[in-house]
């Protein structure tokens, strides 16, 4: 009896402990975000040449993300098109394809592949460049001219995040219905026009903004944990591939645990009207 | 830098003691560095040497004791203070450090188009003089990763030149180069010694550059400072130690030191 009694407060002491690192991760990101977001707005350097980097940023991130945000939610749309069809065929509701690819894209799947792309190109990229800074000494080099890396590599990066995967999500959103007009028009005896005029009615603005608004929340956790990690990075170059690892298995998770969350509430409130 | 201040002290520590963790990398040092001195902190790797150096710049804490530089306390200085105390220094990293998503000139033209009002114009023309200083003269927009290692080093040490710093710290400025290059960089700092009156400080395990380029050298061992004074009294130091060092005897408990020095890589990893 003893015995099972140590093994459950074992269980339980590890379970505690993990709840605090948990705590401390995110009370970590928390902290990383506001400094960023402080310094965005009292930066002590050069605010035009800090424009310049988010700037650059923002091509990277945003622009440069483009062709391949397209291409995958262009696919997602038409995919979402022939699902909805295999159903909606049998009950003769052929009509109400645009309308459930638009929301469905809108509301979630355009944002969501977006951030997940972001990660992917952006998340990882900041941990790993953050990453071999602190292994090649760059980090401190920086601090050593008075140069602050939060203010020069990371508020650049919040900013640039900040606008761009809303953008992201939004371009998203019309290559999705485009996709699902692809299938409507060639498969589904849709006009080009009928097509869109559905989907037009099928929108109202908050199914967008929602989309727009938890866009511009997964932005800012993708940015946080790609830095988080690059700081936490260890000495050695393999240090820097763990980083890069966790900042994009952690970005995923966060970004959905909060996309549950951002669902539900507008699933209660009945969305943002 | 006035002449007045020349033979006052512009860094000084007394009992500094700085930890990784649990383990104390320094064990209460006293020093005084003068305004116009080069030093030449000396000792084996693992000595504590590098972590002196990072100290003094601000990048490491001190645990305690007392660490004035230019009369700033280190140990309670807020960031902006440090930060503006950075100003006035330069610092040349072991491995150059360049930021590589810059060009070389980008690099040098950094810390100038950050913290002072010059024109573009000026800084390009400042970063052609630093660049010609240290021999690098049109490399201006070559890629950090397309120079050789010895050609990195020159570039930090244009850039940490930039503002014209009060006080020069190098980390191992020649080590990993082959004697020609090393004996170029022994010429660089005596050239600047030369040109400029600043307070140089210059971490290395190299004996013979130690000796070229150094008013006054200390000996740090195992986070201790062993021996301090002039080159000259240093070669007839009778410290089993320095001895040790300067004849280059290898320790006859060598697979102990080893033990310590992996211990304390492993342990000093943040």
């Amino acid at each position: 009896m003893a015995v099972a009694a140590t093994s459950r407060l074992n269980l339980l002491a590890r379970l505690g402990g993990a709840a605090e690192e948990c705590l401390a991760y995110l009370g970590g990101l928390a902290q990383l975000s506001s400094r960023a977001l402080w310094l965005v707005f009292v930066s002590p350097l050069k605010r035009r040449r800090s424009f310049d980097r988010a700037a650059g940023q923002a091509m990277s991130v945003g622009v440069g993300a483009i062709p391949i945000v397209s291409l995958i939610t262009f696919f997602i749309g038409l995919i979402m098109a022939l699902q909805g069809a295999y159903e909606l065929r049998r009950l003769g509701a052929m009509q109400l394809v645009p309308a459930l690819v638009a929301v469905a894209v809108t509301r979630e799947l355009g944002p969501l592949i977006t951030a997940i792309v972001v990660i992917g190109r952006s998340g990882s990229a900041f941990a790993a460049e953050i990453g071999t800074m602190r292994v090649t000494e760059e980090l401190d080099a920086l601090e050593a001219m008075a140069l602050d890396p939060m203010a020069f590599l990371v508020a650049p990066k919040f900013v640039a995040m900040a606008v761009m995967v809303p953008c992201l999500a939004v371009w998203s959103d019309l290559m999705g219905v485009l996709g699902g007009c692809a299938f409507g028009v060639t498969a589904g005896g849709f006009t080009t026009l009928g097509y869109f005029t559905s989907t037009r009615n099928a929108l109202t603005a908050s199914d967008v903004v929602t989309g727009i608004v938890k866009s511009f929340v997964f932005g800012l956790i993708i940015t946080a944990v790609g830095c988080q990690e690059g700081f936490s990075t260890g000495a050695g170059a393999q240090e820097v591939g763990r980083s890069t690892t966790s900042a994009v298995v952690r970005s995923i998770l966060m970004v959905i645990l909060v996309d549950v969350v951002f669902t539900i509430f507008f699933y209660i409130t009945g969305g943002l009207s | 830098m006035d002449a007045a201040v020349v033979g006052t002290p512009i860094i000084s520590a007394r009992d500094l003691r700085v930890r990784y963790g649990e383990r104390e990398i320094l064990h209460g040092l006293r020093f005084d560095i003068l305004h116009g001195e080069t030093v030449v902190i000396l000792g084996g790797s693992g000595s504590g040497k590098s972590t002196l150096l990072r100290t003094m710049v601000g990048l490491e804490k001190s645990h305690s004791g007392e660490l004035r530089v230019k009369g700033v306390d280190m140990g309670k200085a807020s960031e902006r203070t440090k930060a503006e105390l950075r100003l006035k220094m330069g610092l040349s990293f072991q491995g150059g450090a360049l930021l590589g998503s810059l060009s070389v000139g980008e690099n040098i033209a950094l810390p100038l188009l950050e913290h002072s009002g010059l024109a573009p114009s000026t800084v390009e023309v400042m970063v052609r003089i630093k660049l010609e200083q240290v021999g690098l003269s049109g490399f201006e927009d070559f890629s950090p990763s397309a120079l050789s290692g010895g050609m990195k080093k020159r570039a930090a040490f244009a850039r940490a030149l930039a503002m014209d710093p009060e006080i020069l710290f190098f980390d191992e400025p020649s080590a990993g180069l082959d004697p020609i290059m090393a004996a170029g960089i022994d010429n660089l700092i005596l050239n600047l010694k030369k040109a400029y009156t600043v307070t140089m400080v210059i971490v290395t395990h190299e004996l013979a550059s130690a000796f070229l380029v150094a008013d006054r050298i200390m000996v740090v061992d195992k986070g201790d400072i062993i021996a301090d004074g002039p080159p000259d009294l240093l070669r007839q130091s009778d410290h089993p130690r320095v001895r040790q060092f300067l004849d280059r005897v290898p320790d006859s408990e060598s697979g102990d030191d080893e033990v310590d020095h992996l211990r304390m890589y492993t342990e000093g990893v943040r």
